[in-house]
């Protein structure tokens, strides 16, 4: 065994403003698949609970945090780390064709799924162009 | 940084293995990034290995210990995607993975204890007795 370094796959922070607290806040590694039915986000959030899940839709912004509850074994001291705890939270410009009553959300081994149905009213529209 | 010429005229070769040596200790490790980043912990009783698993079904997680090496490996699994699907983004990775991790003492797979919750796993394993430190009495002379 050597004594280099290991080089892991880094978790990128957050951009925006930062904590009071200091703590880093970290932007969740995002799978986004269109299908005809509507768009699928699939967020990984490891250590965030169902319940501490937040997602918004405010005009057209869909925002999603996920609040950690950290791992911390009895009586254990931190030896060597590879990688950061803390919050989750990203943000995601959608069009307009999304119904936010219809947002499906579910956890499952800390990634998050999202399924956004397109709105029935939002089926393309064709308008007539008249020649004056 | 200098490569001194003079001494290694004899060998018309040193100097690019000299380059060439210095060139891979500064760059970075190349391939992939290992997965899954691991933290450990350790105390007096026990050591404990917390890594981030978001995706993967405690199933497929296989963890064994021989000796004083832990591994730990599994597969994630891609997502079925419907026909006809389109990927607007893909950040997220799929494939076997595999980590090997040495402990600081030799363990039996009895004091091995395995737990995911929320996407993250957290290995505790206890420290055998006989390698505890004994405390040594001082006799009076």
């Amino acid at each position: 065994m050597s004594n280099d370094v290991t080089q892991t796959a880094d978790k990128t922070p957050a951009e925006g403003p930062e904590t009071t607290t200091g703590a880093r806040i970290y932007r969740p590694l995002t799978d986004i698949i269109e299908t005809e039915e509507g768009v699928t986000l699939v967020l990984e959030m490891p250590g965030v609970a169902a319940e501490d899940v937040d997602v918004t839709l405010e005009q057209r912004v869909l925002t999603i945090r996920g609040k950690v509850r950290p791992t911390q074994p009895e009586k254990l001291q931190l030896a060597y780390a590879e990688y950061g705890e803390g919050d989750f939270e990203r943000a995601f410009t959608l069009s307009d064709d999304f119904d936010p009553e219809k947002i499906d959300a579910s956890v499952a081994n800390g990634v998050l799924t999202l399924t956004l149905p397109r709105a029935a009213e939002a089926k393309p529209k064709k308008i007539a162009v008249k020649a004056s | 940084m200098l490569y001194p010429f003079h001494n290694r005229r004899r060998d018309p070769f040193a100097l690019m293995q000299s380059v060439l040596g210095d060139f891979d200790r500064i760059a970075p490790t190349r391939g992939q990034p290992v997965f899954p980043a691991v933290n450990v912990w350790q105390g007096d009783e026990a050591v404990a290995i917390t890594a981030e698993l978001p995706g993967i079904d405690p199933a497929d997680i296989d963890i064994s210990v021989k000796g004083n090496v832990l591994t730990l490996s599994g597969e994630r699994k891609a997502p079925e995607v419907p026909e006809g699907a389109r990927w607007h983004r893909n950040e997220r990775g799929y494939g076997k993975f595999s980590r090997t991790v040495r402990l600081p003492f030799a363990a039996s797979d009895d004091t091995v204890e395995a737990r995911v919750a929320n996407g993250v796993l957290r290995i505790v394993v206890g420290r055998p007795e006989e390698d505890k430190p004994r405390k040594i009495e001082i006799k009076a002379a």
